[in-house]
């Protein structure tokens, strides 16, 4: 049985705090965000399940310089985690001092939620951008 | 099927900088003219166009191209074609018009790119390149091509546990060679600027994403590059220097994301590399030069280690200690790269191979190489996505 995932059923999710991914029943690995086929394995026996949202950052940078449509939040930091389940996801993390964080950042504990922003002439959501956003736990 | 040998006949690029006053087929053209122009043949003995460019619809509200193009050269009604695969695209071009020829679908065609992203500005600019990302996951955080390699570079670190700010002076070696060299470069778009950087400046310099600064970056950039390839037979029948392709390699992955940790890796270089290196019957121990897609100065590191020059994690080890300089044990970038001579996306892939061709030929007198026979091109396009490798050399294929 092959279970898709719409971006907007995605997005929708992730904004009501709900991480959606697959499950392969082949191989047993997580897909997330969700795609055609296992990442893991390429197989389409897929399943829609819910993740935890819980992982920890691998890397992280911050943009002083935006594209057009992207320039009023500048600076912004964008990171990537890896979520308990195994696959990474790319999202913010929401820094007050973006000047004074350095390395010791990676492997820090996060949850994620979903964040509306507006979003811009080119984004294949013409409503709204949702944004991944890392909630760090110890804090 | 047995391939036919294929092989340059001549090269051409405009100089790269700010060119507000001409097209995207104006640069295409003035690039294609001076590769035809020491080809030795007849404007009739083309018989296709492979043309490269990334972004025309947001530079220059121009798609389509590839038709304008052969009528405004003066090769009306062959086929042409446009290709696009992010700052790969003229890779792309020129390896699909060399399985061609090899594979005897044509004797002889043009190759080449145009793109104009200096003109465009820098915040339009950035949005057009970032829309080599994933469009939905990767772009809703506002990831740019400076903010991947940043990510790359922090991960680069954790990986081998070297501190960030040693990383980062090792990086800054990237950004003095391929200045300097880019600064000798006539055709540069940094011809006689920052040809003394020092460790200093580049740290200094305006943080772009952190922890890369502006001296990290490549520049925008316009302008054009061309080759005209051929058939060996039909080559060594018009010319006395044929530079010929030995092997060519092509790979792709899907967003950073799915890279994972591997990213760093460059797995899609690896498996292109090795293609290459296969078809030409050599290794990375017989390649002289190579051009590196050095869009950051972590990205030369990077690709070094993945075309099988340095381990992994002893990339930016290398470009310290001086192993990647001309006279060092593996030249990377003798013409800057793309930090030092500019980085006109569709037009890069093909102005490595102009760079490549005219080393190869004896004729850089800028910055040669010396007795250099064999050498590799590796262009890199979207966030590790499309990778390219060319392999080229003053013989033909043993």
């Amino acid at each position: 049985m092959t279970d898709v995932i719409s971006f907007k059923e995605y997005f929708d999710a992730l904004l009501e705090g709900k991480l959606l991914g697959l499950k392969c029943s082949d191989c047993g690995a997580y897909t997330c965000p969700p795609k055609a086929v296992c990442d893991s394995c390429g197989s389409r026996n897929v399943k829609r399940v819910e993740l935890s949202g819980r992982g920890r950052i691998t890397t992280f940078t911050t943009t002083y310089v935006a594209p057009v449509g992207y320039d009023k939040e500048v600076p912004y930091t964008v990171a990537m985690v890896e979520l308990e389940e195994g696959p990474w996801i790319v999202g913010r993390i929401e820094i007050e001092n973006a000047d004074e964080i350095g390395q010791d950042l990676i492997g820090e504990e996060v949850v994620v939620e979903g964040k509306e922003y507006p979003t811009e002439m080119f984004y294949p959501d013409k409503k709204r951008r949702v944004v991944p956003v890392f909630k760090l736990v110890k804090a | 099927m047995e391939k036919r040998d294929v092989a340059v006949l001549g090269v051409g690029q405009t100089k790269f900088g700010h060119h507000p006053d001409k097209s995207l087929i104006d640069l295409f053209a003035e690039a294609f003219y001076e590769a035809f122009n020491e080809s030795n043949i007849e404007l009739k003995d083309i018989q296709a166009i492979y043309y490269g460019n990334f972004v025309g619809e947001m530079t220059d509200g121009s798609a389509n191209l590839s038709g304008f193009i052969s009528d405004e050269i003066g090769l009306k009604g062959i086929p042409a074609r446009r290709y696009e695969a992010a700052c790969a695209s003229s890779s792309v071009a020129f390896r699909e018009a060399y399985l061609a020829v090899a594979h005897g679908i044509y004797d002889c065609v043009a190759v080449g790119g145009s793109e104009r992203l200096y003109n465009a500005g820098t915040a339009i600019g950035t949005r057009a390149l970032a829309t080599a990302v994933d469009g939905l996951h990767e772009m809703t955080a506002g990831l740019t091509f400076p903010g991947v390699f940043a990510l790359a570079a922090r991960l680069y670190a954790k990986k081998y546990e070297i501190p960030m700010e040693k990383l980062h002076e090792k990086m800054a070696h990237v950004s003095i060679k391929n200045h300097k060299y880019g600064a000798i470069n006539p055709k540069a778009q940094f011809y006689n600027k920052f040809g003394d950087l020092k460790v200093e400046d580049v740290l200094n310099s305006k943080v772009i994403c952190s922890p890369l600064t502006l001296f990290d970056c490549c520049p925008m950039t316009d302008g054009g590059s061309a080759a005209i390839i051929a058939s060996a037979d039909f080559a060594e029948d018009v010319i006395d220097n044929p530079v010929y392709v030995l092997g060519t390699g092509q790979s792709g992955a899907g967003g950073l994301f799915r890279q994972k940790e591997d990213m760093i890796k460059a797995i899609p270089r690896k498996i292109s590399v090795e293609m290459a290196y296969k078809e030409a019957k050599v290794t990375p121990k017989d390649i002289d030069f190579v051009e590196i897609h050095d869009c950051f100065t972590i990205a030369e590191i990077i690709a070094s280690e993945a075309m099988g020059f340095f381990e992994y994690g002893k990339g930016a080890d290398a470009v310290e200690e001086g192993e990647t300089w001309v006279g060092g044990s593996i030249p990377i970038n003798p013409d800057g790269g793309l930090i030092g001579k500019g980085h006109p996306v569709g037009a890069t892939g093909t102005s490595q191979v102009y760079a490549a061709v005219k080393q190869l030929r004896n004729e850089f007198k800028y910055n040669q190489v010396k007795d250099a026979e064999i050498c590799i091109t590796d262009t890199l396009g979207g966030d590790f996505g499309t990778l390219v490798n060319i392999i080229l050399g003053i013989h033909r294929r043993k």
